[in-house]
């Protein structure tokens, strides 16, 4: 799937494997079951670790393998499922990760903003998809009215522009 | 497309009471829409699908019904002013068939709208600082409160400060945009609750401690629809500066655990009631954990935004006494409430003409009472939880001219709060979900109550209408409460009684089997025969039913059958 970041797409240094292949030594992604199981030994692995966290697993039942962690790959399984918002808030503000967190599964440009307000890096987007749709739908309101996780600069009140890339 | 040039609005006035938008509020608006332009235009070109496009449009206010597209516009608060009434008339009658139809959760919705039309109708919204924003979707929804607020002798606290806090804080919350469903905040700041705040997702309520420091008892978990419950109280007293980060606590809590498979039990109100006081536990650990200090709210915003809302400068006068003529005085006894301020009164605007629709104005009436706003009320105009209109701040010694220029507009229907001041849903006639009509119900009982005698002898009565479980008509809490359903293809209609919806919040009980459409207006007035036989001298409808139960009307409707 392509990845983007930033508005564009870029090259996806990971691969995902499965429970029970070998571990490469490049950036690997874990269901959460291996990273459970594995965990003791994975401490001294060398190459960045990533894991999926499915959308009905709080952030703080896994605050413990977060040290471990360079990427969390959250999971959309439609569009309108909203977990992963909170957990990428969580993942930024209660626990201060500071990773990569991956937004994967049923994504629509239109929320990408949102996505990176809540502390999200990259967005696995459909085969095919035209990054200047989602770099456009990201621009197109520029003024947010509540804090989040991006950087941004008050206006007056409780506004704030937005500091886009 | 949009060709129409932005018609001249006449400016506002500085003391119209609703928050004045400047130009980085009108920047964002103007992005929303371009926003939504894009949208349409990506669904035109198939780019989105129709299953994406819906939230979308939803978001923005846009339903589908059965006949057409309905859009339905915010009224934050319930507050407009008289430049703002005008142009909701102006766009009944160029894009809409010359109707508004107001809602019992303050808004308005044009009927008959066509989805090319729908840039230009929010444009038009724009420019008097309106919008369609949340009106729909699963997401944080226009926050209603009490429609006399500023002027009810009994407010402690402004509850419009809070709701316009709350307006922007939700307005694109980036994290509960796609909520498990839809969520609804209600606030008061009054003794009396005018908002039916333990029937919402979450219900507040301004007041002040020992030390007059504002807080808010947070109510969650209320709501009606196909599991109707009574919120849970949360908070006795959560400090002004705490709102913010404490309601991201409950959006949180709600949006990681509210059940997603089956939109019926989607809900907070599910969540609140199977976890019990678990729930509590979990928003306050949330909280804890939360950098608390990112969310405090400002009292400098606070104080910034409560200027927005000073009051209006009122004359230094003395209460009068008012004149005699007995149809001014019918009028005047139903409509007038007392104004905290000496010499002045709030007016109640019946939209429940006999035989009407419940809250439909016309494009000409809406003019009407933006003149009469800007004559004898500051230019401010309030929309009512029960589907009327109010003039807040009227001077007591021009009721009498202001009660001559109602009529004349079929306006003065001295009808507030008896049996005729329906609450009723759209139902069968526009909407795609309706197992039932309630409009010609309301109808019905409004004409066959016709004789205004007849209804000051029943008293004050709350009767709701919803066309289907979904309860947009509020039957669960109506003293009388109708809900049409369909049984094997015929409309029936249950009906429950001794609902309510303040401080004393209530659900209705079930009396017995439902009634047909032809049978169910004298299934009502058989139920207000017998109050009339068996109350005590002056009691009302709700009382008398608290007071005798549910089985002398069971054995009035049933008995004879
Ligand atoms: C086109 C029309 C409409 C549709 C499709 C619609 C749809 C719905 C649905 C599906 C629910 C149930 C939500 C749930 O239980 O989760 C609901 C509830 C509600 N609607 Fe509507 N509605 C419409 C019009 C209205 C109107 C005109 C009003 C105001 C007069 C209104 C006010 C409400 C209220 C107060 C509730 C109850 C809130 C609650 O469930 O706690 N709706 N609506
Ligand atoms: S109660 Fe049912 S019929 Fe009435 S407006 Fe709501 S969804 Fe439609």
């Amino acid at each position: 799937m392509p990845l983007l970041e930033d508005g564009r797409l870029v090259d996806d240094a990971w691969v995902s494997v499965a429970d029970d292949a070998v571990l490469p030594d490049s950036p690997a992604i874990l269901s959460l079951a291996r990273l459970r199981r594995d965990a003791a030994e994975l401490a001294s692995r060398r190459a960045p670790l990533g894991l999926v966290l499915p959308p009905e697993v709080a952030v703080a039942e896994i605050a413990d393998l977060l040290p471990l962690l360079s990427l969390v790959a959250l999971v959309l399984p439609k569009f309108r499922d909203g977990r992963a918002f909170t957990q990428a808030r969580a993942l930024r503000e209660q626990h201060g990760f500071t990773g990569e967190i991956r937004a994967t599964g049923h994504v629509i440009p239109d929320q990408y903003l949102a996505l990176l307000r809540c502390g999200v890096s990259t967005v696995e987007v459909p085969a095919g998809a035209d990054p200047a749709v989602w770099d456009a739908a990201r621009r197109v309101i520029g003024i947010a009215y509540q804090r989040a996780v991006v950087p941004d600069s008050p206006l007056s009140l409780l506004r704030r522009k937005l500091e886009i890339a | 497309m949009n060709a129409i040039a932005p018609r001249a609005v006449a400016p506002v006035p500085p003391h119209a009471r609703t928050y004045r938008y400047d130009a980085v509020d009108r920047e964002f608006l103007a992005e929303r829409i371009a926003e939504f332009e894009g949208q349409v235009q990506r669904r035109l070109a198939g780019e989105l699908t129709e299953e994406e496009f819906k939230p979308l449009r939803l978001m923005n206010g846009l339903y589908l019904q059965l006949h057409a597209y309905m859009l339905r516009v915010a009224i934050p608060y319930g507050v407009l002013n008289a430049a703002q009434l005008r142009q909701l008339a102006y766009i009944a009658r160029r894009w809409d068939r010359g109707f508004g139809h107001f809602t019992t959760r303050q808004n308005i919705q044009f009927n008959w709208t066509k989805l090319e039309d729908v840039p230009d109708m929010l444009r038009a919204l724009a420019a008097v600082d309106m919008h369609a924003i949340q009106t729909s979707g699963n997401c944080i929804r226009n926050v209603t409160t009490d429609e006399y607020a500023g002027a009810a002798p009994d407010e402690v606290v402004d509850p419009r400060i809070y709701a316009e806090i709350l307006r922007q804080w939700s307005t694109l919350h980036p994290e509960f945009t796609w909520l498990p469903r839809k969520f609804k905040i209600a606030i008061t700041g009054a003794a009396e609750d005018r908002v039916a705040l333990r029937l919402h997702d979450v219900g507040l309520e301004a007041k002040r401690n020992a030390a007059g420091e504002i807080g808010f008892a947070v109510h969650a978990g209320g709501g009606m629809g196909r599991t109707p419950l009574i919120a849970t109280k949360l908070r006795d007293f959560l400090p002004e500066a705490e709102l913010l980060g404490y309601l991201e606590a409950v959006l949180r809590s709600y949006n990681a655990l509210g059940q997603r498979d089956n939109i019926y039990k989607a809900r907070i109100k599910i969540l609140v009631r199977d976890l019990g006081a678990e729930f509590a536990e979990m928003v306050e650990r949330e909280y804890a954990a939360m950098p608390r200090d990112r969310f405090r709210l400002d009292p400098a915003i606070v104080a910034a935004i409560r200027q927005h809302f000073a009051p209006p400068p009122f004359l230094a006068l003395n209460d009068v006494a008012l004149p005699e003529a007995p149809e001014f005085r019918a009028w005047a006894a139903r409509s007038v409430r007392p104004h905290r301020q000496p010499g002045y009164a709030s007016v109640t605007i019946s939209l429940k003409p006999i035989g009407g629709i419940p809250g439909d104005a016309s494009a000409a009436q809406m003019e009407v009472v933006a003149g009469l706003a800007e004559r004898f009320s500051f230019g401010e105009i309030r929309v009512s939880h029960v589907q009327n209109l109010v003039l807040p701040h009227v001077r007591q010694e021009d009721l009498p001219d202001l009660w001559e220029e109602l009529r004349a507009a079929g306006l003065a229907t001295p009808n507030i709060g008896l049996v005729s001041d329906i609450i009723a849903c759209p139902g069968m006639d526009y909407c795609a979900l309706a197992t039932a009509r309630s409009i010609p119900v309301a109808q019905r009982i409004s004409e066959r109550f016709a004789d205004l005698d007849r209804q000051l002898d029943i008293g004050e009565c709350f009767v709701n209408i919803s066309g289907c479980i979904n309860a947009c008509g509020h039957h669960h809490v109506g003293h009388i409460g109708i809900l049409g359903v369909d049984k094997r293809g015929e409309e029936v209609y249950q009906v429950t009684l001794g609902g309510a919806a303040g401080n004393d919040a209530a659900l209705g009980e079930l009396v017995g089997p439902a009634f047909s459409y032809d049978d169910i207006v004298d299934a009502i007035e058989t139920i207000l025969l017998t109050h009339v036989a068996h109350r005590l001298p002056g009691e009302r409808f709700i009382d008398c039913y608290r007071r005798i139960g549910l089985a002398p009307f069971k054995e009035a409707l049933y008995a004879a059958a």
